[in-house]
């Protein structure tokens, strides 16, 4: 089991990738439209990453519930 | 009995009037730098009083022309379009009317942004069967028609356009040069992308549409080589569906194209025209020999429905 700070550094690394956003901005509390310019279809893009980096399943209708870095964080250490 | 069929001349029509992403942001909220970043169009063209089948029609004649035969060697007519507003006549008997094309087998065909390589496979297979020997296959829309352009998520994605190609059988013992035809659907993901009920809208659900696109798709465009016998790396030329820059680097990321493989971005300066966008990318990729005779080039189309369809093809 990953822990939370090993899943944001792992999502700080696919933003990075995917949306070019700096790693020191990543935190839990950030939005990931507001405060990380992270447009819908990073997002997306995010999202098919990080399925494949944690193992999980993160279904279409999941992704607008994942407004913050803990959001995500917290949907893949629950479901991975 | 030929052995198959192969594209000999394309054709392809756009309206005049340029609309820009600033024009749209005189209306709309929106920007030419977010659109550019986001769906890598900067202008589209717009139809004034031209029809899908005035559209058609210029596109067809052109390629008609390109192609040597006269209209009475045609004996089938195939119009991919989702956006045809008449119910009856159907376009392809009005193009065969305006291009004197005396008794086509002529009928329309509808799957959205993927129709073009759906009516290629179809006139293919006309041809394989001996039910067409040369056959002319259009994908023409008017989505001006159907956007909405108070609504700035979709009004910045579309244009309107015609592309044509002519459909030859090839004798026996020759190589075809229209590979099979991969052809699906996702039906359960069909909502995403509408254009639905009397004097519609498109709306769709972008993020979905993109995912599936970005994800889904390069394996079905894997196999339309492998059922061609040609191995990715011998692409000379990929045309997808140009709906999104985004998606099509997406695609090409998966697919593992090497830089020296010609994918148009025709979408910068014609927006997404549906099942238009691949027959007008490729005539003008034709029209300016970017990729040389016979070599063999993929064409892939997807979109409502959701549907998607491709065939590796024999450069014109």
């Amino acid at each position: 089991m990953a822990t939370r700070e090993e899943i944001t550094s792992g999502l700080a690394e696919i933003l990075e990738e995917v949306a070019g956003v700096n790693p020191d901005d990543v935190a839990e509390g950030k939005s990931f439209t507001d405060d990380l310019d992270v447009d819908s279809l990073s997002m997306v893009e995010v999202v098919v990453a990080a399925e494949e980096k944690f193992g999980v399943k993160i279904p279409d209708n999941e992704v607008q519930n994942l407004k913050t870095v803990g959001d995500a964080v917290s949907y893949i250490e629950a479901n991975h | 009995m030929t052995a198959g069929s192969r594209i000999v001349a394309m054709g392809h029509y756009q309206p005049s009037r340029v609309v820009t992403n600033d024009d749209l942001a005189s209306t709309i909220d929106t920007n030419d730098a977010w659109i550019k970043d986001r769906v890598g169009i900067a202008e589209r063209r717009i139809a004034g009083s031209e029809t899908v089948a005035d559209m058609a029609t210029y596109a067809a004649e052109k390629a008609l022309a390109n192609s040597g035969l006269s209209a009475a060697d045609i004996d089938m007519v195939v119009v991919a379009t989702c956006t045809s507003i008449d119910r009856c006549p159907n376009v392809a008997t009005r193009v065969a009317a305006k291009l004197g094309i005396a008794a086509p087998a002529a009928f329309d065909l509808n799957t959205a942004c993927s129709g073009f390589s759906y009516a290629v496979g179809t006139a293919d297979h006309a041809i394989r069967a001996g039910a067409a020997r040369n056959a002319i296959v259009i994908g023409a829309e008017k989505l001006s028609d159907v956007t909405d352009w108070t609504d700035r998520s979709t009004a910045v994605l579309f244009g309107d356009a015609a592309g044509a190609a002519v459909l030859t059988g090839v004798p026996d013992g020759e190589e075809p040069g229209v590979g099979p035809v991969l052809w699906g659907s996702a039906p359960d993901k069909g909502d995403v992308l509408k254009i639905e009920g009397w004097q519609p809208y498109i709306h769709q659900e972008g993020q979905i549409v993109f995912r599936w696109a970005t994800t889904a798709l390069a394996p079905f465009a894997r196999q339309a080589c492998e059922k061609a016998g040609v191995d990715v790396s011998e692409l000379a030329a990929f045309v997808p569906h140009q709906a999104n820059a985004r998606i099509i680097d997406g695609i090409v990321k998966r697919l593992g194209l090497g830089p020296d493989v010609v994918v148009p971005k025709d979408l910068a300066v014609s927006g997404n025209t549906s099942a238009a966008s691949i027959p007008l990318a490729l005539s003008k990729l034709v029209e300016r020999r970017e990729v040389p005779a016979g070599a063999p080039v993929l064409l892939f189309g997807f979109g409502g429905g959701l549907t998607y369809a491709g065939q590796v093809v024999r450069c014109p």
